[in-house]
């Protein structure tokens, strides 16, 4: 059965087939709003993956903090964002790692107003 | 009910971004940097005349970020019913802000009103709020001291998660909220808030989406045919505001719940914040036009 959810280029539409794909990754990146998995998680990594059965490519995503992969694999971005707070990156990082700038870059870009599309 | 009841009032709506930074921006003390004064400056003559004009209850209408809810379970509108809501760790801390207080009898009447209207909320009786309640309520009230100024009841909308409701819903919301508020037999001040956007997308080759022309015409139109914006589909809002955007159909739930007769008593747009577009919009709910819709049919 074709998706309903639209596509719309450049975009992440997070629905319930994504959110299906990328529960795993989700719940892990989401525990970490707690301040005792935070340490938990930053004492070993991989054997925090491995307690929330992640699937492979997900867990290399985590471990080599591939935030662009992360998404591609079902992540949604307000729980993958609470990994990059751990590793003390903004949402600009982030923004600038999507669009292949840098921070610098990105920052610079919304403060002259935006990037505009169409 | 008798003729000469008392009822609550709903003296007026605010519409505002409610963008994490901002909040970190008034706790770090950093509202008079070049990067922050301008947005701050803004808010100032909505924030001086909201102190004149008191609520004893705010209805914030607004969604949470991974905090209370996760996605074993995604409820599409939900209301808090609590005597008190603690303020989430987002994962970097909670903010340093006073709990919120509640305001059970208010909650209880409006989710029985609003589930006899046909919408079915899904009722939280434990809820850690997030940036998404905090930070409007702090664009409202910047200095607390040890307690907010006002009790509160959550509205929560799902915005993340493809299916949101459609905006006509949302607007539709909004009017059985408004007649909920118009009926609660008690002498009381609320005011209800619709938080959120404006355009901004955080994530895919899109980020740092700003649409000021879409921002500009929803903001005008906010007040003058809210039908209008009802009418746009979700995909209008993902490809025109961006995939967060979309958080924009939280304002037609406050402004539902006004009703036609509405002034704007001010207005403030501001980019960037953060990776946002951001925006307040305050409307005193006039005598005399209340009760009536505002022009949508749900779908």
């Amino acid at each position: 059965m074709p998706s309903s959810t639209p596509e719309v280029p450049g975009t992440y539409v997070f629905d319930v087939a994504q959110s299906n794909r990328g529960y795993a990754l989700n719940r892990l990146c989401g525990s970490l709003k707690d301040a005792a998995n935070r340490e938990r998680f930053s004492a070993d990594e991989a054997a925090y993956c491995d307690a929330y059965g992640l699937s492979p490519e997900q867990r290399e995503a985590i471990l080599q903090r591939d935030w662009t992969r992360m998404l591609d694999l079902g992540g949604s971005i307000f729980y993958v964002f609470k990994l990059a707070v751990l590793d003390k990156k903004s949402m600009q990082d982030l923004g600038g790692i999507f669009t292949g700038m840098t921070t610098e870059e990105f920052v610079k870009a919304l403060n002259a107003g935006g990037r505009s599309f169409g | 009910m008798q003729e000469d009841a008392v009822l609550a009032e709903l003296i007026w709506g605010l519409a505002t971004s409610h963008v994490p930074s901002i909040g970190a921006a008034m706790d770090n003390g950093k509202t008079e940097d070049p990067y922050w004064k301008p947005l701050f400056d803004g808010y100032a003559p909505a924030r001086e005349w909201m102190a004149k004009h008191t609520p004893d209850v705010a209805i914030i209408v607004y969604n949470d970020h991974a905090n209370a809810i996760e996605l074993n379970m995604t409820p599409m509108f939900a209301i808090g019913t609590a005597d008190a809501y603690k303020v989430a760790d987002e994962g970097w801390g909670s903010r340093n802000v006073p709990p919120v207080a509640g305001a059970p009898e208010l909650s209880e009447h409006i989710l029985v009103s609003l589930v006899d209207e046909g919408f079915d909320m899904t009722v939280c009786q434990e809820l850690e709020v997030d940036h998404g309640l905090t930070v409007p309520l702090s664009v409202y009230c910047p200095d607390p001291g040890d307690a907010w100024p006002c009790a509160v009841v959550p509205i929560l909308v799902n915005v993340i998660q493809y299916p949101q409701p459609t905006a006509a819903r949302c607007l539709a919301l909004g009017e059985a909220l408004g007649r909920a508020i118009r009926s609660f037999p008690k002498d009381l001040k609320v005011a209800v808030f619709g938080t959120g956007g404006m355009s901004h997308q955080l994530a895919g080759a899109r980020a740092g989406l700003i649409n000021e022309k879409f921002d500009r015409m929803f903001l005008e139109t906010i007040e003058t045919d809210p039908a209008a914006l009802a009418a746009l589909s979700r995909e209008d809002y993902i490809r025109e505001a961006g995939s967060e955007g979309i958080e924009l159909i939280m304002w037609l739930v406050m402004r539902g719940a006004l009703g036609p007769g509405i002034r704007r008593v001010h207005e403030t747009y501001h980019v960037p914040a953060s990776n946002t577009a951001a925006a307040l919009a305050l409307f005193e709910n006039l005598p005399g036009g209340a009760g009536q819709p505002s022009g949508a049919s749900p779908r």
